[in-house]
């Protein structure tokens, strides 16, 4: 009998050891892609100088006297994503108050499915489509020489968003109180009234937690903006080939050598920066959330 | 019932067998292999041509990596790799310390939409349209609409050969940049104005190849130097390091006669000997 409690014991103490060790793993891989992308991104900074690099409004990495103002990037990364907010939030929000309010059983299900299944789609099918489909059209409604621009990753980014926000956001507007809706229809508002006045200003914090998750999506989406957005490193404007931050890393990096590829890899450091500052932004929104409730 | 599991546990059993005196004899050939990495744009190349050496001698074994011109080289350099493959010539600097064997020849062809009526440019013109000098079709003779300039990303092999052979290093006004030679196939075959540059073996009949100063692209206008607009696909070798012998015996097939059958079923030209 106590030689099975040992075995036992030692068992959940080897588990438990497993487990331990499976946590720090996590913080191990963060740690260590942090440490790589500050020991290999600063040099290059260094060399080019922070505000030539951060600041510079041409990108010529493989011209006779290279430049590298990594500026066009960072604006476009910041406009294609605030457009993507723009056009996918609205949509998501609406759709998860037909999910959480409007439907009956049924069509609900239908609608959550294909929801599901769009946060499923790799990103390069996205692109693909957007590629073959969007571009095209954008060219042709907008009478432009081509349509590979900002506007067609800003489209394809807004529909890549639409899961995590509906998602999201359905689950908040869920939380709001039963009571609410009712005492504000019995109070004689309509249903409307009562989603826009009642039920969405409930839910703000698990709303904002939803546009924060879908910025974090965008700014990070490589794949897809590659493929629609032309890739050429002009200032941003809304019908002009682009390229973000990410696409800017991806689409050198093979072939690159010496100081270039060091620029990629402080590009993606200051793309790294970004997704930091907004987890530590969406830290902020889902604890002042907490607190209200 | 009983008769079927033991079959196919014998089946599974002499599999594993096989599955090991598979690896038994890879580690034994251990030497035998040929690692290379680099350019992109020499897959087919590279497939072909190690497809017929490893049929002649079957305890060869021939990996590629690819990773790009650029990491080619550089993995050359650094011994990551026995042969490095470059789909440019070596700048000076890098030529200090490695080798370039050139094996073949790549034509570089021009490509528009079929829609386009033009369908010879000078290397004067391209350059012209490339620089955004030209940014009108009729200029060319061609109809009256934009001029749309597809191209590779920076430091692409070919994009680098493309810029090279006409004049136009660092000062092209591209549309779109894209990074794979497909995309700018498909991207010319769905936009009517426009015109990219790719490998010619990767050129499908979705789109329209152009004559270059008169000269259509192929196998003898290339060979004979008549079409312009090539580059060379290169071998790179360490100079202060001895290949292995397995890397030297490749080496050989790749730069004789036999491999040229190869190289021109991979859509590229055979140097001229």
């Amino acid at each position: 009998m106590s030689n099975l409690r040992k075995t036992a014991d030692a068992l959940e103490k080897a588990m438990n050891a497993v487990f331990t060790f499976c946590g720090f793993l996590a913080v191990a891989f963060v740690l260590v892609i942090t440490a790589f992308l500050v020991i290999s991104g600063v040099p290059a900074i260094g060399e080019i100088g922070i505000w030539d690099f951060l600041f510079g409004r041409v990108w010529a990495s493989t011209a006779a006297e290279p430049r590298y103002g990594i500026l066009p990037f960072i604006l476009t990364s910041v406009y294609g994503t605030a457009g993507a907010i723009v056009i996918g939030v609205p949509v998501g929000l609406m759709c998860a108050v037909y999910l959480a309010k409007m439907s009956g059983g049924k069509s609900a299900g239908i609608v959550r499915t294909a929801v599901d299944l769009l946060s499923g789609i790799p990103s390069v099918v996205y692109g693909l489509l957007g590629m073959i489909i969007i571009v095209p059209l954008v060219r042709e409604i907008f009478n432009l020489p081509d349509g590979a621009n900002l506007f067609s990753a800003i489209i394809v980014l807004a529909v890549m968003i639409l899961p995590s926000v509906i998602s999201v956001s359905e689950t908040a507007i869920k939380a709001v109180p039963k009571e609410y809706e009712e005492a504000s229809l019995a109070l004689g508002a309509t249903k409307t009234e009562t989603v826009f006045k009642v039920i969405v200003p409930a839910a703000k914090s698990g709303i904002l937690t939803a546009v924060v998750l879908g910025i974090g999506r965008a700014i990070g989406e490589a794949m897809a903006v590659m493929m629609v957005s032309g890739n050429v490193a002009n200032m941003p404007s809304l019908f002009q080939s682009v390229r973000f931050l990410t696409t800017a890393v991806a689409s050198e990096m093979s072939y690159s050598s010496g100081l270039q590829r060091q620029a990629l890899f402080s590009i993606a450091l200051v793309l790294f920066v970004f997704i930091l500052i907004i987890n530590l932004i969406l830290n902020l929104v889902v604890k002042r959330g907490g607190k209200n409730e | 019932m009983k008769k079927l599991a033991t079959m196919l546990l014998a089946v599974g059993m002499s599999a594993a067998i096989a599955g090991c005196g598979g690896t038994a004899r890879t580690t034994d050939g251990a030497a035998q292999t040929v690692s290379t990495d680099g350019s992109t744009s020499m897959e087919k190349v590279i497939g072909y041509l190690s497809e017929a050496y490893m049929a002649e001698n079957s305890n060869a074994k021939i990996t590629y990596n690819p990773t790009g011109s650029g990491a080619g080289i550089q993995a050359a350099a650094e011994g990551r790799c026995d042969i490095g493959l470059s789909s440019r010539d070596l700048k000076p600097e890098e030529a200090e310390t490695l080798d370039g064997t050139v094996i073949a020849i790549d034509g570089i062809a021009m490509i528009v939409n079929p829609q386009n009526p033009v369908s010879d440019l000078t290397i004067e013109q391209i350059g012209r349209l490339y620089k955004g000098e030209i940014s009108n079709w009729s200029e060319v003779g061609g109809s009256d609409a934009p001029v749309v300039l597809i191209g590779r990303e920076a430091a692409s092999g070919t994009r680098d050969g493309f810029e090279a052979i006409t004049g136009t290093e660092g000062e092209c006004k591209y549309t779109q940049e894209l990074t794979s030679t497909g995309d700018v196939v498909q991207t010319v075959s769905s936009n009517p104005n426009a015109i990219g540059y790719a490998s010619l073996a990767s050129v499908k009949d979705s789109v329209k190849l152009l004559s270059v100063e008169g000269v259509t692209p192929s196998t003898e206008t290339i060979q004979n130097g008549t079409y312009k607009i090539q580059r060379d696909f290169v071998f790179v070798t360490p100079k202060d390091k001895e290949l292995s012998e397995a890397a030297r015996a490749f080496m050989d097939y790749a730069t004789s006669e036999a491999a040229d059958e190869m190289i021109e079923k991979a859509g590229a030209v055979p140097v001229k000997r």
